[in-house]
């Protein structure tokens, strides 16, 4: 008998859930987990991240070839997606979940019934106050208690009166339930600010698009550079609207000595078509000033050079005319570029270099890129020719040339020296396998287009759980008795006490505040008319 | 685009050096107080344990009361100050030194401050020069206008002395010529996400000085109890460890509310910008890790066993982040946010 005693019951299954779910919601569990939350979250500062930097985590595999391998394998570059990081804050909006229903039920409860029974000593709680009325007044005990509810009831507190007719009639009087409120609110929007960044992730798209100066571009699959579905992305959701690239104009810093040349402004001109039959619509692109188009929100992110070239093959036909995007490195907008030539005939022609909107000869004879506007355009290129690896049909990328295969027409050690080309000028390659034109400059526009259903809700949800913090935070929940009596002498003696719920800095002031309504309330009043007087003549509720 | 006006710019990098001295000037002030309140105060103490002694000595060798009254003089030597933190009435010259100091600094600071925005036609917060400086002036002010209502010169030291440190980091480490924004930071959101994160941020500033002082005080009232020596005595211009804790809650609630807003804020701004209005760059990375220590915090003053000290640690832990967002990810990470100004 006493050892059984002694032993724990068995919990069974039932109660071992029971106790699980009870330490999964404590309190302390939800503090270990936001912790562990923010420790998990460091991680991906450190290490390069897949969904941003794709190329930079291949790079740092490559250049960690022991260490790399294990960090992937603990997802330390997918952290945000990765299994751990998942399990703790979906544990954590489990927990979340656990305490906010029981706690929104009593509050439920609290918020319909009565305030709490009046204490029997109000000198015991942590503010006091009490008043005495001459004799001779107007005010009875329990007409003081009917006014000290209307006071309440007008500072917002919900009151009961209660032990009317009694020697000791009081009112018991509570506010501030929107503390609580506003905590569940806060904590349910949290779980509304997940389930959107989730809407966002499963039906939303995003796509990546370079617009040269006077080419368009339609909103279908194809045309995309770039493209990440959402994981229940569907082709018919793209709208089937257009846009051209009119104009790109950029302003750069002229005046500042320290910031010369520093980009001031870019403004993009595009001329957008919500269908393909709708009239067309001009309208300004921005950074930081998006445009909103066919649920699609495109955003202005890059621009460049796209030095426009003629390349003409050994055969004296033209095997490539128009821009070539290239990509910017710097603030000078030295620039790389590839261009591919796989035309050209008898043998395919490719060119790898630079191109500097300003070049000016540095010291060592190398030109350097000295201004971001091109007041001196040169392209500085080397060729070779042989079989690009086009024809295989695996994807390349556009803006690399892989040279190993292929066998050198220009070049600095070569011979024949680099092309250089100025503006309208060209240049014959070696060998009679061609040659090159440098015929003109226009800019592009890197943009995304993106499309995100779950935006709208993030931020509905967000401002909600604001709003619910500030309510949490600040609203103190309080609670005031007021309790009467009348003394031997004939005066009516006035008493009340308050009480906050958890930290209520202000619940002094508040004490000090019905102090001053009580006296304004039935001190004052005595050499003024009788109250029922006011009544009548309608100044009561001023 | 308005030029630039480097001669103004010129004066208020002036200004701010001027406020730089001046505020260095103040923080040596309250130091002296710091240090020398305490000698004053236990001089005071020892004449009148001494005049109490020559009083009481017939009765004490009469009753034996000496241990008694021995117990009774370590009980006075670790007095701290009043919870309210109302003004006391002993004067003390070396913290009023300190306040006018303090508030002729600001007003040099805050005609460098606004100087600078005048001369660049913006807000003058786009760089970590101006970020440091603006934040300064943000301490400063916010640390002034406490005094008005708190007897908080205790803290003048800690804040004043960390004032100097974001001037000296802005003069030294991050120095920038005034300059236009570039376009990715000519936005309104500019304007109403960094000010509130420069709010935030200085509050912040305010806590971490009182939970560290508050760390400090409950050591010291642990020695008191244990009947051991006073080795802080200058932690007597404090107040309890429960007060500090008290008022660090408060303000670290209004900060909190403010950081959220600053983090929201800056998701509607970098879909603006960016096309996403998260995506885990290293700078929104570390803003939630801070948003979540100070959840945590907020969660430790309601978790039995978490009040106190351990949730000082979570505030200090707290700030620590803010610096670390601040200093090393500017600098150092690169990301979407390299605004720094430093090349
Ligand atoms: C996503 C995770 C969570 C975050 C970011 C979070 C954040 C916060 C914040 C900022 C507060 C203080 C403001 C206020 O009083 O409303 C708070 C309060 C509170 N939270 Fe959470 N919370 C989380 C999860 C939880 C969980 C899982 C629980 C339950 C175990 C919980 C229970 C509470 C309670 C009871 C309070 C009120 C504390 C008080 O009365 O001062 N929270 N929470």
């Amino acid at each position: 008998m006493q050892k059984d005693d002694v032993e724990l019951p068995a919990l069974g299954f039932a109660g071992t859930l029971r106790f699980i779910w009870s330490q999964l919601t404590s309190m302390r569990t939800a503090l270990f987990l936001l912790l562990l939350l923010a420790v998990a979250a460091v991680p991906g500062s450190l290490f390069p991240q897949r969904p941003a930097n794709p190329a930079v985590v291949t790079q740092y595999i490559k250049d960690n070839p022991t260490t790399g391998p294990w960090l992937d394998r603990f997802q330390l570059f997918d952290v945000y997606s990765s299994v751990w990081f998942s399990a703790i804050y979906l544990l954590l909006f489990i927990s979340l979940i656990g305490c906010v229903v029981p706690r929104a039920i009593q509050h439920w409860k609290a918020m319909r019934s009565q305030p709490p029974r009046t204490p029997r000593r109000l000198s015991r709680l942590p503010e006091y106050g009490a008043m005495a009325l001459p004799a001779g007044s107007q005010v009875t005990r329990d007409s003081a208690v009917a006014d000290a509810a209307r006071l309440l009831k007008r500072r917002g507190y919900r009151v009961d009166v209660r032990d009317g007719g009694t020697d000791r009639p009081s009112v018991g009087a509570e506010r501030g339930f929107f503390k609580e409120v506003g905590n569940l609110v806060f904590h349910v929007s949290l779980i509304g600010v997940l389930i959107s960044v989730a809407v966002g992730g499963l039906f939303g798209y995003r796509g990546q698009k370079i617009i040269v100066e006077g080419e368009s571009f339609v909103n279908t699959l194809v045309s995309y550079d770039n493209f990440t579905p959402g994981s229940n992305f569907h082709e018919d959701r793209l709208a089937p609207y257009s846009m051209q690239l009119d104009k790109f104009e950029v302003e750069f810093d002229r005046e500042s000595q320290t910031h010369y040349g520093q980009p001031l402004d870019f403004t993009a001109t595009m001329t957008t078509k919500d269908s393909p039959d709708a009239e067309p619509e001009q309208q300004i692109l921005k950074v930081n000033e998006p445009l909103s188009i066919g649920g699609t929100n495109v955003y202005l992110v890059g621009n460049g050079y796209a030095p426009v070239v003629t390349v003409r093959d050994g055969d004296g036909n033209v095997a490539y005319q128009g821009p070539v995007v290239s990509v910017p490195n710097d603030g000078a907008y030295t620039s790389t570029m590839v261009i591919k030539v796989p035309d050209a005939k008898p043998e395919q022609l490719g060119f790898v270099g630079f191109f500097l909107p300003t070049a000016v000869e540095g010291e060592d004879g190398v030109a350097v890129g000295s201004d971001p506007d091109p007041f001196n355009p040169r392209l500085y290129l080397n060729s070779y020719y042989g079989d690009l690896g086009l024809d295989e049909g695996d994807p390349k990328n556009v803006y690399v040339l892989d040279t190993s295969e292929l066998t050198v027409l220009n070049d600095r050690k070569e011979e024949a020296g680099g092309i250089e080309l100025g503006a309208y000028e060209s240049a014959e390659l070696p060998n009679g396998m061609g040659s090159i034109t440098f015929d003109g400059l226009k800019r592009y526009v890197a943009l995304d287009i993106d499309h995100d259903p779950g935006q709208g809700g993030a931020l509905v949800f967000s401002t909600l759980a604001l709003l619910g913090l500030g309510a949490s935070l600040f609203i103190g929940r309080r609670r005031v008795w007021v309790r009467t009596g009348t003394h031997e002498d004939g005066r009516t003696m006035v008493e009340w006490g308050l009480l906050a719920r958890g930290e209520d800095p202000r619940l002094e002031a508040e004490s000090a505040a019905l102090r001053k309504l009580f006296e304004k309330e039935w001190l004052a009043a005595d050499n003024r008319p009788a109250k029922n007087d006011r009544d009548a003549v309608g100044v009561n509720e001023s | 685009m308005p030029s630039i006006d480097e001669t103004l710019g010129q004066y208020s990098e002036l200004f701010i050096l001027l406020a730089a001295m001046a505020f260095t000037v103040a923080f040596i002030a309250f130091c002296w107080d710091l240090a020398t309140s305490s000698k004053t105060i236990r001089a005071v103490e020892n004449r009148l344990a001494e005049e109490r002694a020559a009083q009481k000595v017939p009765a004490a060798v009469g009753a034996g009361g000496a241990p008694a009254e021995a117990g009774s003089g370590q009980e006075v030597s670790f007095e701290m100050a009043d919870e309210s933190m109302d003004y006391g009435s002993e004067r003390r010259n070396a913290a009023r030194i300190g306040v006018a100091v303090s508030i002729l600094a600001t007003l040099i600071l805050a005609a460098g401050v606004v100087s600078r925005g005048i001369a660049a036609h913006r807000v003058p917060w786009g760089n970590m020069y101006e970020f440091c400086t603006t934040g300064a002036l943000v301490v400063a002010l916010v640390y002034l206008v406490a005094l008005v209502k708190k007897d908080l010169r205790f803290l003048g030291s800690f804040v004043i002395g960390l004032v100097v440190i974001m001037l000296c980091a802005a003069a030294i480490g991050f120095p920038t010529p005034v300059a236009h924004l570039v376009p990715a930071l000519q936005s309104y959101w500019l304007i109403i996400h960094v000010s509130v994160a420069v709010i935030a941020s200085a509050l912040f500033t305010l806590t971490f000085a009182m939970s560290v002082l508050q760390l400090m005080q409950s050591g010291r009232e642990a020695r008191a109890r244990a009947g051991q020596k006073d080795r802080l005595a200058f932690m007597r211009l404090a107040p309890s460890a429960l007060t500090l804790e008290n008022v660090a809650y408060r303000i670290n609630a209004v900060a909190f509310v403010l950081w959220t807003f600053t983090l929201m804020a800056g998701a509607i701004w970098a879909e603006k910008a960016w096309g996403r209005y998260w995506g885990w760059d290293t700078k929104e990375v570390w803003t939630f890790v801070i948003w979540v220590v100070y959840a945590g915090y907020l969660h430790a003053r309601a978790t039995r066993g978490w009040t106190g000290t351990r949730a000082a640690w979570l505030s200090i832990v707290g700030y620590l982040c803010v610096i670390f967002n601040f200093t090393i990810v500017n600098v150092f990470f690169s990301g979407l946010h390299s605004y720094s100004g430093i090349q």
